[in-house]
């Protein structure tokens, strides 16, 4: 895996275009006519709460789910037709690993090769290669079962990368991992892409996108509502700063009313929560103190940067959807 | 192997999409598989061993001579031998194609992982069954040197038995397969185990299908396991017939169905 010269993402050549994607089952819309386009070397995201869309957008690029309707090209391919094609270079990180409990480490990777139709001889150097990149060389010869939770993740992802792919498809490739194991596969993922694997990944967690994503998509019953690189999605639906002021349960009611006049700037707002006032403006400090002027008693204050969070929570309401 | 001859000829008439023709991958997987549990393997041998020197040794004084097909006269280890080699391809075809794959289809998402690969539902059914087949073979041989070793074959047309069992075999991991796609949890696959038990034992595996009345006979003449039990027996005493091609079709329009209903269906499960 050499490192070629990153092209400038606008200049590479599209990977994988959709455009009006649907996806239904029966009368459930998963996915209502969505445009997107990931261009070569990219790292492209897909954010949304459950059910938004993502993991059947994921299924139709991954070949295994046909679109109901709209065009969907993939390496220039269709997929209604050049499946097994298209697959043949894709890397799949499904959401649940699909890992072959009846085999060890070692062949798991190299069976999954041979379902590739890849040579035995060179498959035997690259299954060493990829136990070295997963960390599991002293597990080869385990069994899959007794692995922990990111081992397994790892064996997956090392998996996916057996048949050298061009996109890697990343179906919220840290969910349920512990923060170191998350940071080993952010390092592993970003390695991937400093060799020039396009990665698609789906994810819930923020800081994951921000860590990894060049650009994304944020998706919302099966629509995408916005799209850009994290930093301008935060500039362009969410502000600078944002101030927390925390009470007591309770505590924040008739805090509108009282900060009516902190705001000032353009796009700058409040939301109340029960136990919190979240205040987005430009200067935090500033409004910490006009809050205050203006009455509030708040248990505590906090004045951090906006996140990709925020963003989200914006985008997607604070409700939940299961 | 003669796997891949029919890989040749299936990749003209069926699109990529669902059969890349490279069923064997499966059966590679398979020997890697059970190199960790080879004792499941051996245990599938011995048990018509057991039934055959249960009830033949210990029934042969009490039953003597018995009429064969074609009227030839047999010590009675040499009639149940044939019955016990079918219905042992029998069981270890269903055991492999039904609790074997359900597991691999539910609980290791084994097929959900390869066909994100570039193979297609109809190179895992195709492999699923040809292993299922090559252990049912292994079983099978493996009981023809101890029935030859025991003096049980009773004419040359007794190697044919070898062939025609893994004909036997096919038909059932194929229907195995097909009747697995559509079990829903391990309680379904206990019907299916007390399905067998009484075809084992009704099928004419102990005694002829004489001592019935007419119409219980149809009844058991209908069932699979009795055209292959019929049919190594036929071939054990060479009585060649022409009826045998007809226990030979029943065989091969199961392998067929299910091998067809297999491939459906896993589509519609793993691919919408």
């Amino acid at each position: 895996m050499v490192a070629p010269e990153q092209e400038p993402a606008a200049a590479a050549p599209v990977l994988i275009a959709a455009r009006g994607l649907t996806k239904r089952f029966g009368d459930l819309v998963a996915v209502a006519g969505i445009d997107f386009e990931v261009r070569r070397g990219e790292a492209f995201g897909f954010l949304g709460p459950n059910g938004a869309g993502k993991s059947s957008t994921m299924r139709m690029i991954g070949c295994v789910a046909p679109a109901t309707s709209g065009e969907l090209r993939i390496l220039g391919l269709d997929p209604q037709r050049y499946g097994p094609r298209i697959r043949a270079r894709l890397g799949v990180v499904p959401q649940q690993d699909t890992l072959d409990l009846e085999l060890t480490v070692r062949e798991n990777l190299y069976i999954y090769g041979r379902y590739f139709g890849l040579p035995r001889e060179g498959l035997r150097a690259k299954v060493d290669e990829l136990l070295r990149f997963a960390q599991l060389s002293d597990r080869a010869n385990a069994k899959v079962e007794p692995l922990s939770g990111g081992m397994k993740r790892r064996l997956t992802i090392a998996r996916s990368l057996v048949n050298d792919p061009e996109i890697l498809l990343l179906d919220e490739p840290t969910t349920g991992l512990d923060p170191q194991a998350r940071h080993v596969l952010w390092d592993r993922l970003y390695r991937l892409k400093q060799s020039g694997v396009t990665l698609v990944l789906t994810t819930h967690y923020m800081d994951e996108a921000e860590q990894l994503c060049d650009r994304l998509v944020v998706m919302d019953g099966g629509r995408i509502v916005a799209e850009g690189a994290p930093a301008a999605l935060i500039a362009e639906h969410s502000t600078r700063e944002v101030a927390e002021l925390r009470f007591e349960p309770g505590g924040s009611a008739g805090a509108v009313e009282r900060l009516a006049g902190v705001l000032s700037g353009a796009g700058e707002r409040v939301e109340v929560l029960p136990d919190r006032v979240l205040l987005y403006v430009e200067d935090g400090e500033g409004a910490v103190v006009s809050a205050l002027d203006a009455g509030l008693r708040p248990l505590s204050t906090l004045v951090r940067r906006s996140t990709l969070e925020d963003v989200f929570l914006r985008l997607t309401g604070r409700s939940l959807v299961d | 192997m003669s796997v891949d001859v029919a890989a040749g000829g299936l990749l003209r008439v069926v699109p990529s999409a669902v059969y890349a023709g490279r069923s064997r991958v499966l059966v590679e997987r398979a020997t890697h598989a059970y190199r960790h549990t080879w004792l499941a393997l051996v245990s599938g041998f011995f048990e018509p061993l057991f039934y055959l020197v249960a009830l033949g040794a210990g029934l042969r004084g009490l039953v003597g001579t018995v009429t064969g097909p074609g009227g030839t006269p047999l010590s009675y280890p040499a009639f149940l031998a044939p019955a016990l080699l079918a219905s042992s391809a029998m069981n270890g075809a269903v055991f492999d194609s039904t609790v074997n794959v359900f597991f691999r289809l539910k609980y290791n998402k084994l097929y959900e992982a390869i066909l994100a690969t570039s193979l297609g539902p109809l190179d895992v059914a195709l492999g699923e069954i040809t292993w299922a087949l090559l252990r049912g073979g292994l079983y099978s041989a493996g009981f023809l040197v101890v029935m030859a070793g025991l003096g049980l074959t009773a004419s040359p047309w007794a190697v044919a038995i070898l062939p025609a069992a893994l004909v036997i075999a096919l038909g059932f991991a194929a229907v195995g397969m097909a009747v697995t796609t559509f079990v829903r949890g391990f309680q379904d696959l206990d019907i299916v185990q007390f399905a067998l038990l009484p075809m084992f034992l009704f099928s004419g595996s102990f005694y002829g299908l004489d001592v019935y009345p007419r119409w219980l006979q149809f009844v058991v003449e209908c069932l699979p396991l009795q055209h292959g039990i019929a049919l190594l027996r036929a071939l054990n005493v060479g009585a060649i017939s022409p009826g045998l091609l007809g226990h030979l079709a029943y065989f091969a329009v199961m392998a067929v169905g299910g091998l067809a209903l297999t491939t459906v269906r896993l589509e519609r499960l793993l691919l919408r």
